[in-house]
C-alpha cells in the first residue's frame, strides 16, 4: 500500500509532462475510498488568479450544486458517487477582457470512474475577443502571418542550408530556436540584463554554441566517419530528444516571458495592432534576412556555399573549402534560428518545447520552398506563416496548423519539387 | 576471343543487313527493334536530346557514341522510361511505348544498366539475381506467406541464375553480399541480372567504366554472346576499342543531336565526329585512340 | 533501496503492456523502414487511428469491439492510401516530412474542440470500451511473483498482447523470406535497379506502407485497450520516435529486433527510472542536484543520448553483425 501510494505520488508529480501520465507504470492500484474530489483552479493566460467565477455542477442522482473560485481561483467540490459529472464555468463572471479561449469548452464533462481520487477540471482562459469586421480582422491577421512567416524563414534558412551543403535533414533544428529564446530569457530575467543587452548576447552565443561548437564537435567528426544521411537523421533525432530534456531539466516545464515588457499594448496603426517589442524584433529579423540573402548572393562565403550544396565534389575540386563553407552555414543557421527563437519568446514566451513545436513549421515550409533551395525556403516561409493566419478566417483557431499541413501535402500532391525547387536528374 | 562458327554467322547476319545503309543520320533500317521520332528533352533552358528518327536494328551490337554531356545517358533515360519527354514518341517491336513506365518498359523486353552499377548491395548475389526472375508468383502480397505455392518456381529461378552465375564465372560468390564484389564483378552480375529478365534488348550504360582490363576482356565475350543468343544490344561507350571491336553499328551524338551514323570504320573517320569530340575535348582525338 | 521492488518493476515492464505496444509499432516500422527503406516518421498517426477507431465507435457509435476493431484495420489501410499516393514517388525525405505532419494533423484534430463530441478534445476518450474484452479475462486475480507482477487485467493484456506478437512476427518471417520481401529489400537498396527489372516499385512501397501500417493500429488497438481510454497527446511524434530507438535497438531489418529493442527498452528506462528515483529519496544523490520529479527528464534524456550513440557506434543494433553493414538507404 506504502509503495502503491508513492507511487502515485510520484505520477502526479509528473503529471503535467506529456509522456509520463500515460507511460507511467500501470501496476499502481488507485486507492478505494468513499468520495472523489472535483478541483480545479482558474487562470488567465498569464497565470494570474481570477477569483469569483462561478462554476456549477450537476452529476448522477440528481447532484447540482453552484460554488465560486477563491483568491486564489480555487475551487472543489467532494462527491460521493461515480458517474459523469458535468462542470460548468458560468462565462458572464469572468472579469473583464478575460473570456474562454474555446467557447465549447464552457461545459466540461468529468467522468467519475473510481470513489478516492481528486479530478483537476480546467477552463483555458484568455484575453477575451471582441467581434471586428472581416477586413480589419484580414489585416491583423495578414500581418501577424507575415511576422511568423519571418520567424520561420529566419529558421528555415539554416535548415536549408545546412541540408544543402551536407545532406543533413535537422529534426535538432528547433531546438536552436529554444537556445535562443532560453539564453535570452537566462540573461534577462536571472542575470538581470537589460533585454536590449540580453539579445545580442544571446545571438552570439547562439552562434557559439549552436551553430559552432555543435558543428565542430557533433556533425564534423561524424561526416569525417562517413555516416550516412539517414543515420545521421537518426542521430539528429536522438540529439533533439536529449537537448530538450537537458532544457527542461534546467529550465523546468513553464513558459517562461521576459521580465521586461511582458504585457505590452498594441500600437494601432492602421487597421492592425502590433506591440512595439514586435514591431522592432521583426524589423530586426527582417534586416537579418536580408543581409543573409545578400551574403548568400554577394560574399565569396555565400556563393561557395551555393556550389557546395550543388555539388560538393565538384566545389571541392575547384579549391572551395567546403568544411570552412559548411562552419560558416552552421553559424549563419544557429544565428539565425536563434534570433527567430528570441521573436517567438518576446511574443510567446519560452518553454523547452518551442522548437519542438515550430520545427514541423519549417520542414513545412522548406518543403513547400522545395529542398536545398534557399529562396525557396523564403518563399515557403512566407507562405506558411500568412496561411496560418489567414486560415483561422474560416477553420478554428486551434485548426490552424493542420491547414496548413494540408495545404503542404496538397502542394507535394502537385507540385512535388515545391514551389521553386527543380526536377531531378535520373541515372 | 573468336568464338565458333555460329557467332560468326549471326554477326554475318547484323554486318549483312546493315551492309547495304547510307551512312547518314536517322537513315531506316531493314528491320528496327526501335524507332523514336522527334524526341525532345529539355532541362530549364538546356535541351539535352533533339533527336528527330532514329532506328535501331534487331540483332545487331549498337554503340551509342559522344562527347560528354552530348545526352547519351539522358536519351537511355527517356527509352526506357526513366525520365519524360518534353515531345516525341518512339516505339519497340512496333508497340508505341513513349510514356510507359520503366517496369513495364522492361516487363515488354528492354532491359538497361546503369552507368554507376546498381548492385543491391546488403542482398546476396544470388538473390540479386532471383529478384529479376520474371512472373514470380511469391512476388504477389496474397501468395507471399504460402510458400508452398510458389517454391517449386523459386527452385527453377535459382536453377537458371545458377547457371548464369557459372557463365559470368560469379558462382563462387553466390552467397556472398553483392557489397562485397568488386567493381568489375558489379558490372557483370548487373549484366547477368539484367539477362534473367529474358529481354529481347539490352542497354547497356557504359559497361566499361572502372573494370579493369582482365575483366574487360570477359565482358566484351559476354556482350558478343548476347547477340549471339539472339539478343540485340545498344550500349553507351567511351572505349573506343571496345566500340570498333565489338559494335556492328555506331551512333553518335552531340550536343543531344545525333551527328552520324553508320559502321565503326567508317563513322570513325567522318569529319562531323572528330568535330564534335575535338569540340568537347582537344587533347584526345578519335585518331590517336586508333593507334 | 529496495532492490527487489526494483527488479519486479523492471522486469514486469520488461514482459509489460508498453513493451508489446512498441514492439509492435517497431514491428511495423520494420516493415517500412527495416526492409523496404521508407522513413516513416508519421507511426503514431497509425497507432492513433488504431485507438481512436476503438474508442470512439464503441463509446460514441455503440459499435460492438469486434466490428470497431475491423474498422480500425480499415481506417489504418486508408491512411497508408492516404499518404502512399502523394509521396511513394517523391525522395525519401518527403516522405519523413508528409508523414510526421499527417501524425500531427490527427493529433491536432483528435485534441481539438471542434470535434469534442465524438474523439473527446485534450482530455480524450474514456470508457469502459473494452469490457467485452476483459469479460473474456481468465487471470481476475492478476499475478504476482517476486519478479513479475501484472494485476488481472493487465495480466490479460500481456497474455493476449504477446500472443498477438508472435502471431504478427510469424507471418511477418513468412513474408520477408518470400520473393515478395526480396523486392521490398531490393527496393530498400535501389528502386531504380528494381524498377529497371520490371518491378512495380511503387506498388509494392504502397503494399509496405499498408501492412506496416495496420501492425500500427494493433499497437493502437493495445494502447487504447490496455488503459481503457485514448488520449491525444499520447500519439506524438515522441511516439514515433521512441518507436524508431526500440528498432534500431534491436537491429532495423531483423525479424526479432522489435521485440528484442522493446524488451531492452522498457527494462533499462524503468531499471534506471526506479534506481535514480530510489537512489533520490534514500539520499545518495542531493536534491539539489536531481529532485524526484527530474528522474523522469533524466531517463528521456538517456533515450536521446542512446539513439544518437547506436545510431553512431552500432547502427547495426547490439545483435546486430557489423558485416550487415550501416544501415543507410543511400549507402
Amino acid at each position: 500500500m506504502g509503495k502503491a501510494q508513492l507511487m502515485r505520488k510520484i505520477a502526479l508529480g509528473l503529471a503535467g509532462f506529456f509522456l509520463i501520465s500515460s507511460f507511467s507504470i500501470s501496476g499502481s492500484a488507485l486507492a478505494a475510498g468513499t468520495s472523489s474530489i472535483l478541483a480545479g483552479e482558474i487562470k488567465d493566460s498569464t497565470s494570474t488568479p481570477l477569483p469569483g467565477v462561478r462554476i456549477k455542477l450537476t452529476g448522477p442522482n440528481g447532484f447540482a450544486t453552484q460554488l465560486t473560485s477563491d483568491q486564489m481561483g480555487k475551487w472543489q467540490v467532494k462527491v460521493t458517487s461515480t458517474g459523469i459529472y458535468d462542470v460548468t464555468l458560468d462565462q458572464t463572471s469572468l472579469p473583464s477582457g478575460q473570456a474562454l479561449t474555446d467557447v465549447t469548452k464552457a461545459t466540461r464533462k468529468i467522468n467519475v470512474l473510481m470513489l478516492g481520487t481528486t479530478l483537476t477540471v480546467l477552463f483555458p482562459i484568455g484575453p477575451g475577443t471582441e467581434k471586428t469586421p472581416i477586413l480589419d480582422q484580414s489585416a491583423q491577421l495578414l500581418a501577424d502571418g507575415l511576422i511568423l512567416g519571418i520567424i520561420i524563414a529566419l529558421a528555415a534558412l539554416g535548415l536549408n542550408l545546412v541540408f544543402g551543403t551536407t545532406g543533413l535533414t535537422n529534426f535538432a533544428h528547433g531546438e536552436l530556436l529554444t537556445l535562443g529564446g532560453l539564453l535570452t530569457y537566462f540573461f534577462s530575467a536571472v542575470a538581470g540584463l537589460p533585454v536590449f543587452a540580453a539579445i545580442p548576447v544571446a545571438v552570439a552565443l547562439s552562434a557559439l554554441i549552436g551553430g559552432y561548437l555543435q558543428d565542430r564537435l557533433l556533425w564534423k567528426p561524424l561526416r569525417k566517419r562517413g555516416t550516412g544521411l539517414i543515420a545521421m537523421l537518426v542521430v539528429s533525432i536522438g540529439f533533439a530528444i536529449f537537448v530538450r530534456y537537458v532544457f527542461l531539466f534546467i529550465f523546468s516545464g513553464d513558459t517562461r516571458q521576459l521580465p521586461q515588457f511582458a504585457g505590452q499594448a498594441g500600437l494601432e496603426i492602421g487597421l492592425v495592432s502590433i506591440t512595439p517589442k514586435s514591431i522592432m524584433s521583426t524589423s530586426v529579423g527582417l534586416l537579418l534576412l536580408i543581409g543573409a540573402t545578400l551574403w548568400l548572393l554577394r560574399s565569396k562565403m555565400g556563393k561557395a556555399s551555393r556550389a557546395v550544396a550543388d555539388n560538393p565534389a565538384l566545389a571541392a575540386a575547384s579549391g572551395i573549402e567546403v568544411e570552412a563553407v559548411i562552419r560558416s552555414v552552421w553559424i549563419l543557421g544557429a544565428f539565425l534560428a536563434g534570433f527567430a527563437g528570441i521573436m517567438v519568446t518576446l511574443n510567446q514566451g519560452v518553454s523547452f518545447l518551442m522548437g519542438q513545436d515550430m520545427l514541423l513549421l519549417i520542414f513545412a515550409a522548406v518543403t513547400l520552398g522545395g529542398l536545398g533551395t534557399a529562396y525557396g525556403a523564403l518563399v515557403g516561409s512566407l507562405v506558411i506563416g500568412v496561411l496560418i493566419q489567414l486560415s483561422t478566417l474560416i477553420i478554428p483557431t486551434e485548426l490552424k496548423y493542420v491547414g496548413a499541413l494540408l495545404i503542404l501535402i496538397i502542394i507535394l500532391l502537385v507540385r512535388p519539387q515545391g514551389i521553386l525547387g527543380r526536377k531531378e536528374r535520373v541515372g | 576471343m573468336p568464338a565458333p562458327s555460329q557467332n560468326t554467322s549471326r554477326r554475318d547476319i547484323a554486318l549483312a543487313a546493315l551492309a547495304g545503309i547510307t551512312p547518314t543520320p536517322g537513315v531506316s533500317k531493314p528491320d528496327p527493334i526501335i524507332v523514336a521520332d522527334h524526341v525532345v528533352r529539355k532541362f530549364g533552358g538546356l535541351t539535352a536530346v533533339n533527336v528527330s528518327h532514329l532506328e535501331i536494328q534487331r540483332g545487331a551490337i549498337t554503340a551509342l557514341i559522344g562527347p560528354n554531356g552530348a545526352g547519351k545517358t539522358t536519351f537511355f533515360n527517356l527509352l526506357t522510361g526513366f525520365d519524360q519527354v518534353n515531345e516525341g514518341s518512339w516505339s519497340f517491336n512496333g508497340v508505341k511505348i513513349s510514356g510507359t513506365p520503366p517496369h513495364k518498359v522492361a516487363r515488354m523486353g528492354m532491359v538497361r544498366t546503369f552507368q554507376l552499377t546498381k548492385a543491391l548491395y546488403r542482398l546476396t548475389v544470388i538473390d540479386n539475381m532471383r529478384l529479376a526472375a520474371t512472373k514470380q508468383k511469391g512476388e504477389s502480397i496474397l501468395r507471399a506467406a504460402l510458400p508452398f505455392l510458389w517454391n517449386a518456381q523459386e527452385k527453377a529461378a535459382t536453377a537458371r541464375s545458377e547457371e548464369l552465375l557459372t557463365r559470368f564465372k560469379l558462382i563462387d560468390k553466390r552467397d556472398d553480399f553483392a557489397a562485397a564484389l568488386s567493381g568489375g564483378q558489379r558490372k557483370l552480375l548487373e549484366m547477368a541480372r539484367a539477362l534473367m529478365v529474358e529481354p529481347e534488348l539490352v542497354m547497356l550504360d557504359e559497361p566499361m567504366a572502372g573494370v579493369n582490363p582482365a575483366l574487360k576482356q570477359s565482358l566484351l565475350g559476354h556482350i558478343k554472346d548476347l547477340r549471339e543468343d539472339g539478343m540485340t544490344v545498344l550500349f553507351v561507350e567511351h572505349d573506343m576499342d571496345m566500340v570498333r571491336d565489338i559494335s556492328d553499328w555506331v551512333i553518335v551524338m552531340a550536343q543531344g543531336v545525333i551527328v552520324a551514323e553508320g559502321p565503326p570504320n567508317i563513322v570513325m573517320r567522318d569529319k562531323a565526329v572528330i568535330d564534335a569530340y575535338l569540340g568537347a575535348h582537344h587533347d584526345s582525338t578519335l585518331e590517336q585512340d586508333r593507334g | 533501496m529496495d532492490f527487489i521492488f526494483i527488479a519486479q518493476q523492471s522486469f514486469s515492464a520488461a514482459l509489460g503492456v508498453n513493451t508489446i505496444i512498441f514492439a509492435l509499432a517497431a514491428i511495423g516500422l520494420n516493415m517500412h523502414f527495416g526492409y523496404t527503406g521508407l522513413l516513416n516518421f508519421g507511426q503514431a498517426g497509425f497507432l492513433a487511428v488504431g485507438a481512436y477507431s476503438v474508442a470512439t465507435l464503441v463509446v460514441s457509435f455503440n459499435f460492438p469491439l469486434w466490428a470497431a476493431l475491423l474498422a480500425g484495420i480499415l481506417n489504418s489501410v486508408i491512411l497508408a492510401l492516404l499518404l502512399g499516393l502523394p509521396t511513394l514517388r517523391l525522395r525519401a525525405d518527403y516522405l519523413a516530412i508528409v508523414t510526421i505532419a499527417a501524425a500531427e494533423i490527427i493529433r491536432q484534430i483528435a485534441r481539438s474542440a471542434t470535434f469534442n463530441k465524438y474523439l473527446g478534445g485534450s482530455d480524450g476518450i474514456t470508457g469502459k470500451f473494452g469490457k467485452d474484452f476483459f469479460a473474456l479475462n481468465p487471470f481476475k486475480s492478476g499475478l504476482n511473483t517476486p519478479f513479475l507482477r501484472y494485476n488481472g487485467n493487465d495480466l490479460w493484456v500481456v497474455v493476449t498482447g504477446w500472443a498477438l506478437v508472435i502471431v504478427v512476427l510469424f507471418v511477418m518471417w513468412l513474408l520477408v523470406r518470400s520473393p515478395w520481401g526480396r523486392v521490398l529489400k531490393s527496393i530498400r537498396e535501389d528502386e531504380e535497379a528494381v524498377r529497371s527489372l520490371g518491378k512495380n516499385v511503387y506498388l509494392y512501397k504502397m503494399q509496405s506502407l499498408i501492412i506496416g501500417g495496420i501492425v500500427g493500429s494493433f499497437a493502437g488497438f493495445v494502447y487504447a485497450l490496455s488503459r481503457q481510454s485514448v488520449q491525444p497527446d499520447n500519439y506524438g511524434t515522441a511516439l514515433t520516435f521512441f518507436a524508431y530507438t526500440v528498432l534500431i535497438l534491436g537491429g532495423a531489418a531483423r525479424v526479432f529486433a522489435p521485440i528484442a529493442g522493446s524488451i531492452i527498452f522498457w527494462f533499462l528506462l524503468v531499471f534506471i527510472e526506479q534506481m535514480l528515483r530510489q537512489a533520490v529519496s534514500a539520499g545518495y544523490i542531493p536534491e539539489w542536484l536531481i529532485g524526484v520529479n527530474q528522474v523522469g527528464q533524466i531517463r528521456f534524456m538517456l533515450v536521446g543520448l542512446g539513439l544518437m550513440m547506436l545510431m553512431i557506434f552500432r547502427p547495426q543494433g547490439i545483435f546486430g553483425d557489423r558485416k550487415e553493414l550501416a544501415l543507410d538507404a543511400r549507402a
